[in-house]
């Protein structure tokens, strides 16, 4: 049976469960999922710098430590680690190969990029602007299953993309394995829940759900990552890295079967609008739950398209007040900020850390003995970023007293918005080519 | 007789996901007996009115029988969402935490 690894659930992933998982596991296939949202758009930028880069930030560090593995035991590894440039990506992991003396055949995926393509007069979803009302970075269409499974048909170690739906990334290999129909929407939906649950990798044995005294997770610290094991009807067996720490069980399954979803029963991927209203989970074993139920309908007809745009610059500054008064001297700071600022950056907000910083609010009250103050505004050009910084670090000799530890930041802030595009537009520009090195 | 009156976080376990600027909020009991009593006193319109400071938008509760859990969507929660939100948790990953501190009343 089918053998998917989850090693990696975003780009700064830890670097040492999918090797431990390719070990112990015998796998058919490793996903590496590193792409988030505005990642790409920054890898653009850095391809336009340097034609040579612009694929993931760890992409060396990983396939150092995973080519050994798969040289060994001959699984497949696929990942959108590509990012901006998948081609490039490629040719550095050959690199890598020859340097480790492995032979290694990799596909490269591409057709993704859609700058070119887009209209100016095109609808924003999120809002009633179109294309042109912003300074775009990168434009990436999620492909789906149709651009990877050419790929799946050579013999290619290792498939590198861009801007992939992340399920797919999963589904691809159910359907290549299984020889499942592309319109078998009923099978390709139950597939993406396979997909959904496996993407985000550490997430579903324990990650981002361990809470002490309620929902105890063993080991948290050595995190094993999922796999599953997969039927020809895509029911499937979800577990993790053996002897490693975390927990598979109905509540960990359960909260990433709804992570980021809206309406269970449309999930809209590029392959199929999967259905999760009639999952079944039943724990079969120590860490063991097998996944049933998952259908869908047809494809929508279009591709989601994300879109990077400039969208400013994000000015932070922090400074830190402690003692009985901490919190009361923290709102005169942030009064001596506004009276100082509110002209200029009308748009300013202020939060004290230890308060309600997170949700601007807090559920019941109490009196932190610290609280650190931190003021943000996402400002037109980079003068007044600096204002900003430089009015909360003149708080220690301008304002309250016993200020310590101010800090100021200024990063480039890149939005995301989408778009539609059809899916003729797309399909005609995907490709797939091929790199290998012999030993 | 009167009824017991607890936090969410007692009898439910909850996980945020972000899309753009909506939030979704995952809400599972811990014993599946519960699931039909909380669906009466968790409405879409109680975890607006408790999460009015933060949600700006209409909340909306999708119900998965089959597992056992509800699935509020939540618009315009995130302050225009992850790439250009002022706040430090850009994502809302910690609203769930908001959610379990409702204050529900267990029918008697």
């Amino acid at each position: 049976m089918l053998k998917i690894g989850s090693g990696a659930g975003f780009s700064g992933d830890r670097l040492e469960p999918a090797v431990e998982l390719a070990q112990k596991v015998d796998l058919d296939y490793l996903v590496l999922e590193c792409l988030a949202e505005r990642t790409i758009a920054i890898a653009q930028k850095e391809k336009q710098k340097d034609p040579t880069k612009g694929y993931d930030p760890l992409l060396i560090d990983r396939m150092h430590a995973l080519l050994p593995v798969l040289n060994e035991k001959r699984f497949r590894i696929i990942t959108n680690m590509g990012a901006a440039n998948p081609t490039a990506a490629a040719k550095k992991v050959i690199e890598i190969a020859k340097e480790l003396n492995i032979s290694c055949k990799v596909a490269v995926v591409t057709g993704d990029d859609v700058v070119k393509e887009l209209q100016t007069d095109q609808e924003i979803l999120e809002n009633r602007n179109t294309v042109k009302d912003y300074q775009t970075i990168s434009a990436n269409a999620y492909l789906g299953v149709e651009a990877l499974l050419p790929a799946l048909t050579t013999s290619a170690d290792i498939i590198i993309t861009g801007r992939v739906a992340d399920p797919s990334l999963f589904l691809a290999t159910m359907i290549d394995y299984y020889n499942w129909s592309i319109d078998d929407y009923e099978r390709l939906g139950q597939g993406t829940v396979i997909g959904h649950l496996l993407e985000c990798a550490g997430q579903i044995t324990g990650g981002y759900f361990a809470d002490s005294g309620v929902k105890e997770v063993p080991n948290v610290a050595e995190l094993g990552f999922p796999y599953a094991i997969i039927q020809e009807d895509g029911t499937a067996v979800i577990s993790k890295t053996p002897d490693s720490g975390g927990a598979v069980n109905l509540m960990t399954v359960k909260e990433q079967l709804l992570y980021e979803v809206h309406d269970p029963a449309h999930y809209l991927t590029p392959d199929v609008t999967a259905d999760f209203s009639n999952v079944k989970l039943i724990e079969v074993g120590e860490n063991e739950v097998k996944v049933s139920g998952g259908s869908g309908q047809k494809k929508p007809s279009s591709y989601k398209v994300s879109i990077g745009y400039h969208a400013g610059y994000l000015s932070e500054g922090e400074i830190s007040y402690a003692g009985t008064t901490a919190v009361e001297r923290g709102k005169m700071a942030e009064e001596i900020l506004r009276r100082r600022l509110s002209k200029e950056i009308p748009d300013m907000r202020v939060d004290l850390i230890g308060c309600s910083s997170v949700h601007r609010i807090s559920f019941g009250t109490h009196h932190p003995y610290e609280v650190r103050l931190r003021a943000a505004a996402l400002c037109e050009n980079q003068e007044l970023a600096k204002r900003l910084g430089n009015e909360v670090e003149a708080l220690y000799t301008n304002g309250p007293y016993g200020g310590g530890g101010a800090r100021k930041k200024i990063s480039e802030c890149v939005g995301v918005v989408s778009t539609l595009l059809e899916r003729e537009v797309v399909d005609k520009q995907v490709n797939v080519e091929v790199f290998q090195h012999e030993q | 007789m009167n009824s017991k009156s607890m936090k969410l976080y007692e009898v439910a376990h909850s996980r945020a996901g972000d899309k753009g600027n909506t939030s979704n909020l995952s809400l599972i009991p811990y014993k599946e007996e519960d699931y039909e009593w909380l669906g009466k006193v968790v409405t879409a319109e109680k975890v607006k009115e408790h999460l009015k400071d933060i949600i700006d938008g209409e909340v909306i509760r999708y119900d998965v029988a089959s597992i056992k859990a509800y699935n509020f969507v939540c618009k315009n929660s995130l302050l225009g969402g992850v790439t250009t939100s002022l706040a430090l948790d850009t994502h809302g990953k910690s609203l769930s935490s908001a959610l379990l501190e409702m204050e529900v009343n267990l029918p008697s």
